[in-house]
């Protein structure tokens, strides 16, 4: 890969710190008039999700990092592995559950989710933002109890437990914005 | 469709010109306006400033990162007190504070030292910034530096200095030199911390002298003779008790032009010209280069230096 001077920093430029790929967040020019030049720089690593902050003097250059994010079909997990297809070529790749994380929590077989695949390699993985899922176990609903407030917890087909309405039930397919882990409504049919 | 429209709207351009015709003013009768040249067929050695290079008629030139050689030309040449408001140029530089084109104002006072010029940035601030006036603060660099780090600037061990910036940097900081660790230390750690209103920030460390005297503080240290004006923490002008012995000068201009090719910069001659008038005979002075759009920034309370200009390169 490439390597990137500091004044190429832009957001979203993946580049090696420390030996992990990590994602410019932020990159400050700081300059005393008759003195040297620096960038504060913040990175997310994208392997731990943690920000960095490092300061650079200008002109220093980080090696460029080989990370793209692809859309893939979500095939099925065996237990270790989680398999994703890219849809265009069909390769299929497996990602363990460091690099799948909380994403598993909302994986629906055949959903298209982003891998972020690092030397070729699954990263991490992004669910859609809005996916519907199936409750597998709550509290009987309570009939004619749309209008009232008051929720209860409520368990998914993927293990995930978010709270819904009182007057839901099980076997019942819900969306939920997988970002926040709220309920959205019911799916329509 | 193209993006014409100037960046600045036109209230904060209407100030920009209220206030060149204010500095302007203020000069008016005790000092001369010195229109000297943007282009010149020399740029700086200094290490920490990239000359952007031009091609005249064939020939290499550089657009003017400041007017201090012109101007001190001309003091040599036996003029009185001049100003310089106009367009300054350094290449690489481009933030929220900096273009890589600026206003600069900067005057030269025949027989003052740094301390009466500080008196008078102070003064010309009062007259430009209304009704609101700063508050002012005059500092030693190193009193603030030590308040903030707990070490001295001026005589701690190289070292410690490098532990220091690097724990701010978040890195390591080995390999760097004394003055690159004082600017890493000075930005991001002593800046936050001036207090608000005008800072005037004096006796900086014997090695980041540029071309100011050198003397002593009252603790026997050996300081610069240079000031610095900081406005809500916001660095604002840079000013010396000039240094006139050309011996020393040259002598500080091959060490950066050493420097330079150490670090594979952009090989940088000496300004002939310049040297050839100081060896002719600089007169006593102090001089002082502040950034108008800076100013200008202050003035709209804008956090963006494109907020006050028209039609910024970036």
């Amino acid at each position: 890969m490439a390597n990137y001077s500091t004044n190429e920093f832009r957001s979203g430029l993946k580049v090696i710190l420390d030996g992990d790929p990590c994602s410019i967040v932020e990159n400050e020019f700081v300059k005393p008039g008759k003195g040297q030049a620096f960038n504060r720089v913040k990175l997310r690593n994208l392997k731990s999700g943690r920000v960095w902050e490092r300061t650079f003097k200008s002109g220093e250059s980080l090696e460029g990092a080989d990370v793209i994010d692809k859309d893939m079909d979500y095939l099925y997990s065996d237990g270790e592995h989680y398999h994703f297809m890219e849809p265009d070529t069909f390769e299929q790749h497996q990602a363990d559950s460091t690099a799948v994380g909380d994403a598993a929590l909302w994986l629906k077989e055949q959903d298209t989710c982003v891998v972020t695949l690092y030397n070729g390699a699954p990263l991490s993985v992004t669910p859609p933002n809005h996916v519907e899922l199936e409750i597998i176990e709550t509290d009987p609903g309570l009939r004619g109890d749309t209008a009232q407030g008051g929720n209860k917890p409520a368990k998914l087909s993927t293990g995930a437990v978010v709270k819904v309405p009182l007057f839901l039930d099980q076997g019942e397919v819900i969306r939920v914005d997988t970002r926040t882990g709220e309920y959205l409504g019911r799916a329509k049919d | 469709m193209s993006d014409w429209r100037p960046t600045a709207d036109l209230a904060a351009l209407e100030k920009r010109a209220e206030l060149l015709a204010a500095i302007r003013g203020y000069f008016n009768g005790n000092a001369l306006e010195a229109d000297v040249p943007c282009l010149g067929r020399d740029g700086v050695t200094d290490l920490n400033i990239d000359n952007i290079r031009a091609q005249v008629n064939g020939a290499t030139a550089y657009l003017q990162s400041s007017p201090e050689y012109f101007l001190k030309r001309l003091l040599a040449a036996g003029s009185e007190d001049i100003y310089y408001l106009g367009k300054a140029f350094r290449g690489g530089e481009s933030s929220n504070r900096h273009n890589p084109e600026f206003t600069l104002l900067e005057w030269y006072r025949l027989g003052w030292d740094e301390q009466q010029l500080m008196s008078e940035v102070a003064d010309l601030l009062s007259r430009l910034v209304r009704p609101n006036q700063p508050a002012v603060h005059r500092i030693h660099y190193g009193d603030i530096f030590f308040q903030v780090t707990g070490l001295n600037p001026h005589i701690v061990e190289l070292d410690q200095l490098q532990e220091y910036a690097g724990e701010l940097a978040r890195r390591s900081f080995g390999g760097e030199t004394r003055t690159t660790c004082l600017d890493l230390i000075f930005s991001l750690a002593v800046e936050p911390a001036l207090p608000a209103g005008l800072c005037l920030v004096d006796h900086y460390p014997a090695c980041q002298s540029a071309l100011a005297k050198l003397g002593e503080d009252a603790g026997g240290n050996p300081v610069a003779l240079r000031f610095e004006a900081f406005l809500d923490g916001m660095e604002l002008a840079n000013g010396y008790c000039e240094l006139t012995d050309p011996a020393e000068l040259r002598r500080r201009f091959t060490q950066d032009i050493t420097e330079r090719q150490d670090q594979g910069r952009s090989a940088m001659g000496l300004d002939e010209n310049f040297m050839a008038a100081m060896e002719h005979g600089l007169p006593d002075c102090a001089g002082v280069a502040l950034g108008v759009d800076r100013l200008l920034m202050y003035l709209l309370g804008a956090h963006a230096i494109n907020d006050g200009c028209a039609f910024p390169l970036n």
